[in-house]
């Protein structure tokens, strides 16, 4: 192949994508200013003050660019393709060890501590699964649709994400993991399951804020339009399944207003809607099932167990919440879907960090001008929170320049991933987009109640050496990996 | 364009970004709400601390309360130029108290950021009205009411335990259950084991801050508030009448008296000596050392963690465990001269006519009959050996609630010590050891040990012929519920017909008058029909316990009550007068034997117990 004819006449530049690394710099250099203005109130030091927040962050930049110019120019790519399952495997013991072994902080084991350094192997675990999916999915003749396949790769993903939440109880970075079924989208995985986890998320949330009957309908909604929609029979829906789902949505809003005023043990009370949108799914069911048995397709059946499915989750959802999820958990999910209000509690770092943002307007107050951050209002505020200071002090359009800077990276990172000949590389690559994504959507959103509070770095912004470090090595690797490939053009 | 999958992913990476901005966009263009309330700026809460439950007495009367006292609270980083005599003046305290303070928030400024302090604990309303005269001359400083530990009665310190602030160690053993630095909780006695019901619930007022650190308003005018919600009240099965006579009467001894109602098993007056007295408890911070210092260990509770022989007392448990046996009747008989010879030894007993029968021998107290009694009951031939009998008798023992925790809501409650066969087959080998070696187990001593609870209760169970409900100190009232254990009847494993027999006996040696014989005729009250007896505990730490039980009125008992006074002599000296003056106290409501009771107020016995030197 090329590789050994070689194309010395290239120049370094034309072989590493320097876009990637503009955007890398600039996040990095927002990050430090930004903390710098966070801390800076509490504790008013120089920039280059080594005790104070501002000063480590800088020792971890300086530190991080060297560990990205190592992984750049010294370390052979060839080598992560073989040692990613060495690698997975060790870092699987690493956090099963930091169980027993690390220190706890914040009621979770995740940091193993040496002196003055501490490192939490959650973050280089995000690396270790990527490379070792890479690997498998790669390999040739991998076909996702195989069910053994499939197998393999949800075991690579789910083992460390059951670490994470049963042993370290850091179901944060746990969720991170789930930003990996895009990549195994774009590798053949069934765009019905990105839909089917939407649609569960969708009832999740209308059985907690609104009802089990809503919730039903919907199932019943989206359901039968599929059934019918996919036949290309749209039009018979409208007809006949629409009137009598917009019939059940509007007579359970009469039935509620209705009631509403009725004391406890009233007749009218005893007629539960549920009654009755428990036959219509009876019904509903067995129409789904008699199709499935009349056409004997996948789809059908797929329907139907889906329904099966989507009803057994209405009606576990409130236990679930209630049982399952632990305490401070359910507080934050139920403060997002203002089911409770909790402004000194749960909601509190959520309301002051919407203030801080709010109160930025469209040009923000000025660098070093915040008051909301300055005065300390926000909590964590130049980790999981530094989205607020970017928020209040370079307002709507800081903010926009940050979420533009990160979607440029990750679409540079798809790019490359697509241009790339070699599968590893590309769904390293994909992996890669994949973290940063989960982890930009959850952190800003949370910060301004769109997700509930869950404590996980903003990448290469948020204060700390462990989360940086990470992020660095991800992406250096994807452009060592990327940059070697580039010989063959 | 085509739309493959890395186009639809890319769509839908655009469409999160959109959301995201979306959102940013309504909170920070359109919506006027997070502007305003930035203006107003932040929320501060001010902790409201709930009301501790009242701990009553069971008439009603209030053994711990409440009383307002105000901490002075500093915010450093609101604290502006200020006058520090000035202050001093306001606060009564001296001006080089204030700077170390304020030196002491400078230097730990990082760690405290913009929480408040505490700098003066517990003012008096008084105090605090001074300050708050010139308290807007003052930034930063303001007053935090609390309420605090108040006790109308000298009764039962060592019982209600006290409540002291919240350490680092008990924030770390406690977390998740609301507790934060400068609350307060029960650290002893029923303070700390109903500490969950007692304590309440925080609040809190949300204000709101301005950007130069100014309190402007309230939050929503408060409808976010959350109110303190007060500790639920306790009530105990003390008296409290009774429990402050007994202390009095147990002044300057070392030892311990415990009531029981025996009809329902409340204990009625838990004494245990030296104690600590209420205003000690109020302010337990300042006396903690002596406390802790003194040799007589003040805050061991001896009622339920000291063990000592029961002595004379336990005859009466193997009289019982006799007569369920069938190897004594009331007729039986048996010789004494000065004591139990056996082979050229002899366990000896005081001078008193002899033969003597059932009832005569707990009279009188005596020994060589119960010697009788229990070689009789280890000897039966019914059972393989000495050792399966002993293991039978310690069954019995057993069923009176000796030799095990009784199970009473005293968390530190020791079992004491019943041997039974393969103690002894230890200790000298299977076979080498026979009834006689076990001789002293007859009269309650040897290896035998109970708690002074184990007696009253016993005691109690004679009272009810044959059967006790689980002694315990708190009711059940509204909102607190106690284990329904406490209200099972436990039955021995004696016949409740062969209890009248020894009752007689008991009643006899209180009520046979001086020169009967009887051994406990100090204790008779005219009228009260007291059923006693008496003990003289030998033990290895100097001379021997006084040690008495008694209860009354013979026929519808209302009081058991079991004292004992270490180093006091014999049973009759101290522990029968004063456990009789405390059963006259509790059944006709005052002491008419005021000599008695003078002469028990003014014993000092303190100096014949020996303390172990620092």
């Amino acid at each position: 192949m090329g590789r050994l004819s070689g194309h010395k006449g290239r120049s370094l530049g034309q072989r590493v994508d320097w876009t990637i690394i503009f955007i890398y710099l600039a996040l990095v250099f927002i990050g430090l200013i930004n903390i710098y203005s966070s801390v800076q109130a509490e504790d008013p030091a120089g920039i280059l003050d080594w005790q104070s927040r501002c000063g480590k962050q800088v020792i971890w930049i300086l530190t991080a660019f060297f560990l990205g110019a190592v992984l750049l120019f010294l370390i052979s790519p060839k080598i992560y393709e073989p040692v990613s399952a060495p690698v997975y495997l060790l870092v699987l013991f690493m956090l099963v060890a930091v169980i027993f072994l690390g220190t706890e902080t914040k009621g979770s084991n995740s940091w193993f501590e040496f002196g003055s350094v501490k490192f939490q192997p959650a973050e280089i675990s995000k690396i270790s699964t990527s490379l070792m999916l890479a690997a498998i999915m790669g390999r040739q003749g991998f076909r996702i649709s195989r069910f053994g396949n499939l197998l393999v790769t949800a075991v690579i993903i789910l083992v460390p994400m059951a670490i994470l939440v049963f042993g370290e109880k850091e179901t944060g970075s746990a969720l991170v993991y789930c930003g990996f079924i895009f990549a195994m989208y774009r590798e053949g995985l069934s765009g019905w399951v990105i839909a089917l986890a939407g649609l569960a998320i969708l009832l999740f949330i209308v059985t907690l804020t609104s009802s089990v009957t809503v919730s039903l309908l919907i199932l019943i909604t989206t359901t039968s339009f599929c059934s019918l929609a996919m036949e290309g029979k749209t039009n018979r829906w409208v007809t006949t399944w629409l009137p009598a789902l917009i019939f059940g949505f509007v007579a359970h809003a009469v039935y509620n207003s209705l009631t509403q005023d009725l004391e406890e043990g009233a007749l009218a009370l005893t007629f539960k809607p549920v009654y009755f949108i428990g036959a219509a799914c009876l019904g509903v069911g067995a129409y789904f099932l008699w199709n499935a048995f009349r056409k004997g397709r996948a789809f059908h059946w797929g329907l139907a167990v889906t329904f099966f499915a989507g009803i057994m989750l209405v009606f576990s959802t409130n236990f679930a919440f209630n049982s399952i999820l632990q305490d401070h958990q359910r507080k934050r999910i139920e403060v997002l879907l203002h089911m409770k209000e909790d402004p000194m509690g749960v909601g509190y770092n959520v309301n002051q960090s919407m203030i801080a943002i709010g109160s930025g307007g469209l040009h923000g107050k000025g660098y070093l001008e915040g008051t909301q951050t300055v005065y300390g209002f926000v909590p964590e505020q130049s980790t999981d929170f530094i989205f607020c200071t970017v928020g209040e002090e370079w307002g709507f359009i800081g903010c926009l320049i940050v979420i533009g800077l990160y979607v440029a990276l990750i679409w540079r990172i798809i790019r490359d991933s697509e241009r790339s000949r070699e599968s590893f590389t590309r769904i390293y690559g994909y992996c890669t987009a994949s973290c940063i994504f989960m982890h930009l959507f959850i952190n800003v959103g949370m910060t301004i109640g769109l997700v509930p509070v869950i404590g996980i770095p903003l990448p290469l912004v948020s204060y700390g050496g462990s989360s940086l470090w990470a992020f660095t090595a991800m992406i250096f690797i994807f452009l060592a990996l990327y940059k070697d490939e580039r010989k063959f053009f | 364009m085509i739309l493959d999958r890395k186009n639809k992913l890319l769509i839908g990476l655009v469409a999160a970004a959109a959301l995201l901005v979306g959102k940013l966009f309504y909170i920070q263009i359109i919506e006027d709400r997070y502007k305003t309330d930035s203006i107003k700026n932040a929320m501060v809460p001010a902790t409201i601390y709930p009301t501790r439950g009242v701990i009553h007495d069971r008439n009603g009367n209030i053994l711990a309360g409440n009383e307002v006292a105000y901490d002075l609270m500093v915010t450093p980083r609101e604290v502006g130029e200020f006058d520090t005599v000035q202050l001093a003046q306001a606060l009564q305290v001296e001006p080089e108290l204030i700077r170390s303070k304020m030196n002491e928030y400078q230097l730990n400024r990082r760690k405290i950021g913009y929480q408040s302090q505490v700098m003066i604990k517990q003012m008096s309303p008084e105090r605090y009205l001074r300050f708050k005269e010139l308290e807007h001359q003052f930034p930063g400083f303001f007053g935090q009411a609390r309420s605090i530990r108040q006790y109308p009665f000298n009764a039962g310190g060592n019982l209600l335990g006290y409540v002291s602030e919240v350490d680092q160690n008990f924030l770390d053993k406690h977390t998740g259950q609301g507790y934060s630095s400068g609350d307060y909780a029960g650290k002893t006695g029923i303070e700390a084991a109903r500490e969950a019901d007692l304590k309440g619930i925080k609040g809190y007022q949300i204000y709101l801050r301005n950007v130069h650190n100014k309190r402007v308003s309230r939050y929503k005018d408060g409808a976010e508030d959350v109110e303190a919600v007060p500790g639920r009240d306790i009530t105990t099965t003390i008296d409290a009448e009774l429990q402050k006579y007994g202390q009095e009467l147990m002044r300057n001894k070392v030892g311990s008296v415990v009531a029981i109602e025996p009809s329902t098993g409340e204990i009625l007056a838990l004494v245990s000596s030296p104690g600590i007295d209420v205003d000690v408890l109020a302010d337990i911070g300042k006396h903690y050392n002596d406390i802790a210092e003194n040799p007589y260990k003040p805050l061991y509770n001896r009622a339920v963690q000291a063990s000592y022989p029961p002595g004379s007392c336990f005859k009466v448990v193997n009289c019982l465990i006799g007569l369920q046996e069938g190897v004594l009747t009331p007729q039986t008989a048996y010789p004494c001269s000065m004591g139990y010879h056996f082979g050229n030894r002899k366990l000896g007993c005081h001078a008193h006519r002899s033969p003597l029968n059932m009832e005569e021998s707990i009279m009188m107290s005596c020994n060589g009959y119960y010697c009788y009694v229990l070689r009789s009951l280890l000897d039966n031939k019914k059972y393989k050996g000495v050792d399966e009998a002993l293991d039978k008798w310690k069954e019995y023992v057993s069923s009176f609630g000796f030799g095990r925790k009784l199970g009473s809501d005293f968390p530190s409650e020791l079992s004491g010590f019943i041997p039974d066969g393969s103690y002894y087959n230890k200790r000298y080998g299977k076979k080498h050891w026979n009834s006689l070696t076990v001789i002293s187990l007859s009269i309650g001593q040897g290896e035998i040990l109970c708690t002074p609870m184990h007696l009253a209760n016993f005691c109690a169970t004679i009272a009810n012929r044959g059967w006790y409900k689980t002694p315990h100190i708190i009711r059940e009232s509204e909102g607190v519920e106690i284990d329904p254990k406490y209200y099972e009847k436990n039955y021995t494993m004696v016949d409740t017909l062969h209890f009248p027999k020894v009752v007689r006996g008991m009643w006899k040696a209180v009520n046979s008058g001086f020169g009967s014989g009887g051994t406990a005729s100090i204790a008779a009250v005219e009228g009260l029909d007291i059923c006693g007896k008496t003990g003289t505990a030998q033990n290895p730490h100097g001379s021997d316990h006084s040690v008495f039980m008694c209860f009354a009125p013979m026929d519808n008992p209302k009081i058991a009550i079991a004292a004992y006074i270490e180093n006091g002599g014999f049973g009759a000296t101290y522990a029968a007068p004063i456990a009789s003056l405390m059963v006259e106290k509790y059944l006709n409501g005052e002491v008419e034997r005021t000599d008695l009771d003078y002469r028990m107020r003014t014993a000092y016995l303190l100096d014949r117990v020996k303390v172990r030197k620092k």
